[in-house]
């Protein structure tokens, strides 16, 4: 099972890479990654996304509360979430129909352009992984230049949120 | 007033408490050792390595329940350590690790003796910090202090770069400390330990399982009245030892892959098994799909990473054993469940047939020295009183098997990293906590060798320990595998070029002896514990082809145990092989 754990972690150098060594050390799985400051200076937060069945992802939930910098954390996965990740992917665009054609996808896909060149688009699009996924599918492979992702950020659904 | 930061460290280990610091200089911790000098409210130790100086702290934290503090130079002064730390982080024991650290301003620089010592230790302690302004230091170890003592205790390192020692704040210790992210579960969740009690008291075949969480969080008193009161059998962990005294009636002995016979049949029959403190190691479980099979599992654990780790559990409660027993206790007077007397009364007619198969039987010699034959012996002359410390190999599980160990912290051995070159400096540190308390370092000629040094630092101290060598002549315990599932392919486990080991005790000052009879041993035994106030290295020249027994091979079933003179190598599974 895919899980999206949330986490409040202690704006201290060196916190990332106690939970970055946990997982290789005890051989966990990161799909993805990422983190950022919030508005509390001391804090920041993280969102990773790791699979395993229930047993796994009980013990890396449970290692991961050890870890003295981490404040608090959720498993956005257990209840009614959104999830997104940001992608940028630059295609190929150099004859007429190709440019009319990626930009019908991108439409489609409710993606914007950001940059053209002679040659390439380069589009932007949100949304949660699978779609992201799809996008790249419908382009087909042999027409990307280049994809940059995120990684994926999420937030529960409802009145309640993560705080200290 | 302001001080330096050097100053503020030893303040802060005095308003600790804190009257021993094992450790070893350089130049990051100059002004640290300049700030000792001259006062007396917090000694030092000099060991001759740094490994020692973890090893002998951790032995004194083992010993005295305190926590254990040492001070190292940065780069190769850290990195010494780092296996010492590493074995007290495996079996829990809370140390402060203070280490020097190249000037702040150099930190990355791949300046003189630089390492990242925080990176280098993060897997191998609880927490680690690098103070980088003098006026964080003061909180920080106290922060130190509170992580490595409460909870699951460990080890934590302070990394102290020398211009921050150099530099002045003013000095103020902080009385309490209160961390948002840290603030562990003692007393377990009511309705949870009521469910406990009640699993408990019906059980037909109840077995409890303690380990060293009971040693690590004083719980004994609250443990030996709980099982007591429900009269149910008892088995120990190799960590857990002396918290359950071994010669009580309800003690069936150690359990796991040397274990007896009676522990681990009874494990494997329970219907109820009370775990206490303790981590269901691999050693413990054997194969874990024959583990308990038909057990109800209640798990007692201050981390709940420790819970349903490897064997899911039904009933976890997450507290201090201390507390979470005593609450127990509470609720079965209150509630005044009583045990099926005729179902236990059977259950121990049971566990007394399989004790009756002496699973701890030798043969006996008059011509060479049975290693446990030794043991035994250091056990009466000791009235079973001394302080044991041992390092690793089959000399450790004899020690374990053979010595009765009737309280807690009198046992200490690392078992969770199995770090050969323990016993020493560990006896070392446990005789500093306990002047007036026999110690004895049961060892093998191959482990001894690790931290020999140490002889040097026990002479400078006068801190007589004395040294059971069982010299086989061999890594015993390689040689057994090999012996067992090698064909007798014995690669690299012969010890050539032995030293003469009573020389090599005299050149340190010490007294050495070699024993070559068992007619001798008793006497050499008493003989070296009545000079009190020398170390004596006792030289047994022992059977070199012992095997530890009894014996589940990796991948067996707790039920499927080899016993010394019967079973031929067999239940050898391929699978276990890997696990080792
Ligand atoms: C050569 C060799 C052979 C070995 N053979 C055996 C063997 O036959 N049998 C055997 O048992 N071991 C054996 N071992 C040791 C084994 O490797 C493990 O170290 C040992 O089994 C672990 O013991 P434990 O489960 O008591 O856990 P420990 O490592 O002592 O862990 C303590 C547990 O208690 C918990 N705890 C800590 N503080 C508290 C508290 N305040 N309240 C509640 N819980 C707390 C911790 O979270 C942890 O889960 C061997 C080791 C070696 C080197
Ligand atoms: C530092 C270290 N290196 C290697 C080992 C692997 N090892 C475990 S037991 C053992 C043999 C120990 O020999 P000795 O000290 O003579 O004890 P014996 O088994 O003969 O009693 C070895 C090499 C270890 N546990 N620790
Ligand atoms: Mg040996």
């Amino acid at each position: 099972m895919r899980h999206i754990i949330s986490i409040l972690l202690e704006n201290e150098s060196g916190a990332l890479s106690r939970v970055a060594g946990l997982f290789s050390a005890r051989g966990y799985n990161i799909e993805s990654l990422t983190v950022a400051p919030i508005e509390d200076a001391s804090l920041s937060r993280l969102t990773l996304v790791t699979r395993g069945n229930e047993q796994i992802v009980e013990q890396i939930v449970k290692q991961l509360n050890k870890l003295i910098d981490v404040v608090k954390l959720v498993d956005l996965t257990e209840g009614g979430h959104i999830e997104r990740e940001l992608m940028l992917v630059k295609v190929r665009a150099a004859t007429h129909e190709q440019r009319a054609e990626m930009y019908r996808l991108t439409d489609i896909f409710r993606g914007r352009m950001l940059d053209v060149s002679d040659s390439t688009y380069t589009a932007e699009m949100t949304g949660p992984s699978d779609k992201l996924d799809a996008f790249l599918a419908t382009l087909g492979a042999e027409n990307v230049v280049e994809v940059v992702r995120s990684g994926v950020t999420g937030i529960s659904r409802g009145p309640k949120g993560l705080h200290v | 007033m302001e001080l330096t930061g050097a100053e503020i460290v030893v303040r802060c280990l005095k308003e600790e408490g804190v009257e021993l610091v094992f450790g070893y200089p350089g130049g990051s911790v100059l002004h640290i050792y300049d700030a000792l000098h001259g006062q007396n409210d917090v000694k030092h130790v000099l060991v001759r390595h740094e490994q020692a100086a973890a090893h002998a702290a951790d032995g004194y934290a083992r010993a005295s329940g305190k926590p254990g503090v040492v001070l190292v130079t940065s780069g190769p002064g850290v990195t010494n350590a780092v296996t010492g730390i590493a074995t007290a982080y495996m079996d829990s024991v809370p140390l402060v690790v203070l280490s020097g650290q190249v000037p702040t301003k150099l930190i990355g620089n791949d300046a003189f003796q630089e390492v990242d010592s925080v990176g280098i230790t993060r897997p191998c302690v609880k927490h680690n910090f690098l103070v980088k302004d003098v006026a964080d230091l003061a909180e920080t170890i106290k922060k130190a202090f509170y992580i490595a003592t409460t909870g699951r205790p460990g080890p934590v390192l302070v990394d102290l770069p020398k211009d921050v020692t150099g530099a002045k704040a003013a000095f103020e210790y902080p009385k309490k400390i209160k961390m948002r992210s840290y603030n562990p579960t003692v007393k377990g969740h009511a309705g949870q330990i009521r469910k406990a009690v009640e699993l408990l008291a019906q059980a037909r075949r109840p077995m409890l399982y303690t380990g060293g969480g009971v040693i690590l969080s004083d719980g004994s008193k609250e443990l030996i009245e709980l099982t007591r009161a429900l009269n149910y059998p008892i088995t120990n962990t190799l960590m857990g030892l002396g918290a359950y005294p071994a010669t009580d009636r309800q003690f069936v002995g150690m359990l796991g892959m040397h274990g007896t016979y009676e522990a681990n049949m009874a494990m494997h029959q329970c219907d109820v098994l009370l775990a206490v403190g303790a981590r269901f190691d691999d050693r413990v479980t054997g194969n874990l799909e024959k583990f308990c099979p038909n057990a109800r599992i209640i798990h007692i654990d201050i981390d709940p990473s420790s819970i349903s780790k490897n064997v899911p559990v039904e009933l976890p409660i997450v507290g201090a054993v201390p507390n979470v027993l005593r609450q127990m206790i509470t609720v079965l007077r209150e509630e005044n469940l009583k045990p099926d007397a005729e179902a236990i009364g059977r259950w121990w007619q049971q566990i007394d047939e399989w004790r009756a198969i002496k699973s701890l039987s030798y043969r006996g010699s008059d011509t060479i020295i049975k290693p446990q034959y030794v043991v035994e012996q250091l056990y009466k002359v000791t009235n079973g009183q001394a302080i044991v410390t041992s390092d690793v190999g089959q000399h450790q599980m004899w020690a374990a098997q053979y010595y009765l160990f009737d309280r807690p912290r009198q046992w200490i051995n690392s078992g969770g990293l199995g770090t050969m070159g323990f016993g020493l400096p560990a006896a070392m540190g446990a005789k500093f906590a306990f002047p007036d308390i026999d110690v004895a370092c049961v060892t093998g000629e191959g482990s001894i060798q690790m931290m020999l040094q140490e002889l040097s630092t026990m002479k400078q101290y006068s801190t007589p320990v004395k040294i059971v060598n069982l010299n086989n002549r061999y890594l015993g315990m390689v040689r057994q595998w090999q012996e067992f599932f090698y064909e007798k392919r014995y690669s690299m486990s012969y010890m050539e070029a032995l030293p003469d080991f009573v020389k090599l005790a005299e050149a340190y000052g010490h007294v050495g002896m070699q024993i070559e009879k068992p007619a001798d041993v008793e006497g050499a035994l008493r003989e070296a514990f009545a000079l009190k106030d020398r170390t004596v290295f006792l030289d047994f020249l022992t059977d070199p082809e012992e095997n530890v027994y009894p014996m589940i091979p990796s991948g067996g079933g707790q039920n499927e145990m080899l016993l010394a003179g019967r079973d031929a190598m067999k239940n050898v599974h391929e699978e276990g092989m890997i696990l080792v």
